[in-house]
């Protein structure tokens, strides 16, 4: 069993499982930057984790010595690692792999999903009208993201329970499990192929057609680079996206004055989500230390895995004003929730169209929220944080 | 500021990741292409009224790819 860290297993054994961590990482993260910036763990193969902004900043414009073909620090990694490109693709490959996707994802683009993306958010909250209480995770943030990407990608939104279960086995459980991710990564690849089969015989207006129809160099790519792909976007598009959703309901349900405000001016709610994307950032990648060298003055080896904390970086006091506190008007916000460099989170017009939209219809709907008494609000581990569980009053 | 300043915006091209906060802020000064990278408009001269939307948008590019020029 885990227990409590003291300091210093932070500074030479950090346990990003650990269930405080889990709960409240930021006074740890806070702890960590100021007496050991560039933390280090033994415990899977070896991981840093450093919690300065200057730091994450330097580790993600460097592919020359961090390379992102595993970006999941796991006890057992697989070997080789599964490709999701453009994620996983370094350079000079990267760059043709992300630039065909691009188009698809532009705000002009995303402007196009947000009526459905509204009607989702809609019909969730005509199921909770008249209730006295929910989960805003459980019954209206994690059913969002899930259908609109499974109507951009072309699957059937009846299987989002299948894709929710399967990124929970990649993303949390299979850290521990490497059977697990094994046994989802499976299941992964048949689905899509099948898919993809499908499209070959009967193409339609969604992104595997798109992909099957794409070329890089005047080659159509091939059926492991479209399902890697179909992978990426179908996980990043999930999981990413409910957790901020779920952590901005938390936040206005313990946050009585922001959430008035935001009722009261909604105008305001973009540049809140903003702020809330800088505070509560979900998603933490990783990079493989590929060539001996130092950050932040601590030499990294290679073979070892770096963390990758955008949400700690936007937390770094020395970079933001009053980092601690959520500011929910904070003007300069130079935030780096969706990463840095060249793998800028791809679907980042996407998430804040939808994290908006989620926003604005939860609002006028009920503008009288709160957690519930008693509540247990539980937080996912790993590589996306957000609530899983949050038990609210309504009205 | 001095009276007869004039800012200028630039979008430093090989830094631009697509963020397009520059957009959101000030849809007057930049604009995207086709891939969603950043431009700037009017060939980077900032109209009288909007300097203050120029610098916000410098402000909020994570990727510090939004250069002020003050001539």
């Amino acid at each position: 069993m885990r227990s409590s860290a003291t300091q210093s297993d932070l500074d030479n054994d950090f346990d990003h499982l650990d269930p405080s961590w889990i709960a409240d990482p930021f006074p740890i993260w806070d702890e960590m930057r100021q007496n050991c910036p560039v933390a280090h763990t033994d415990k899977f193969n070896g991981v840093y984790f450093p919690t300065r902004y200057e730091d994450v900043r330097a580790i993600a414009y460097d592919t020359e010595h961090f390379s992102s073909r595993r970006l999941v620090v796991q006890v057992e990694p697989m070997d080789p690692p599964l490709i999701f490109p453009p994620i996983t693709s370094d350079p000079p490959a990267h760059r043709a792999h992300r630039k065909l996707l691009l188009p698809l994802f532009t705000p002009d683009a995303i402007k196009r999903h947000e009526p459905h993306a509204r009607a989702v958010c809609q019909e969730l909250i005509g199921r909770l009208t008249g209730n006295q209480s929910c989960d805003g995770a459980a019954d209206y943030a994690r059913h969002i993201p899930v259908r609109i990407i499974a109507q951009m990608l072309g699957v059937p939104n009846q299987d989002a329970d299948l894709f929710r279960r399967w990124i929970r086995e990649l993303l949390e459980l299979g850290i521990t499990d490497p059977q697990m991710v094994a046994h989802a990564t499976e299941e992964m690849c048949d689905y899509f192929a099948h898919a993809v089969d499908k499209r070959r015989k009967a193409p339609a207006n969604d992104m595997i057609t798109f992909l099957l129809r794409a070329e890089i160099d005047g080659q159509p790519l091939s059926n492991e680079h479209i399902v890697g792909t179909l992978r990426l976007l179908l996980i990043a598009g999930i999981d990413t996206t409910w957790s901020a959703i779920g952590a901005c309901l938390w936040h206005l349900a313990t946050h009585a004055q922001d959430r008035h405000r935001l009722v009261s001016a909604r105008d305001l709610i973009p540049t809140a989500v903003e702020e809330f994307l800088r505070a509560y950032a979900p998603v933490t990648m990783a990079r493989e230390v590929i060539k001996e060298t130092k950050v932040g003055g601590c030499p990294v080896h290679p073979g070892q895995m770096v963390m990758l904390s955008f949400p700690a970086a936007n937390r770094d006091p020395s970079v933001f004003e009053h980092a601690d506190r959520v500011v929910i008007d904070r003007q300069n916000n130079g935030h780096v929730a969706f990463g840095l460099g060249i793998h800028r989170c791809i679907g980042s017009n996407l998430a804040r169209m939808e994290i908006v939209v989620a926003l604005q219809e939860w609002l006028a709907a009920f503008p009288q929220f709160e957690l519930a008494p008693d509540a247990v609000v539980t937080w996912s581990m790993g590589t996306t944080r957000g609530p899983q569980q949050l038990p609210l009053r309504l009205g | 500021m001095r009276d007869k300043t004039r800012l200028f915006a630039r979008i430093v091209g090989e830094r631009c990741q697509g963020h397009a906060r520059c957009v959101a802020i000030a849809p007057e000064l930049f604009e995207l292409d086709e891939l969603g990278n950043a431009h700037a408009r009017l060939h980077g001269l900032v109209p009288k009224g909007l300097e203050a939307k120029a610098w916000l948008a410098k402000a909020n590019c994570p990727e510090l790819a939004l250069d002020i020029l003050e001539q």
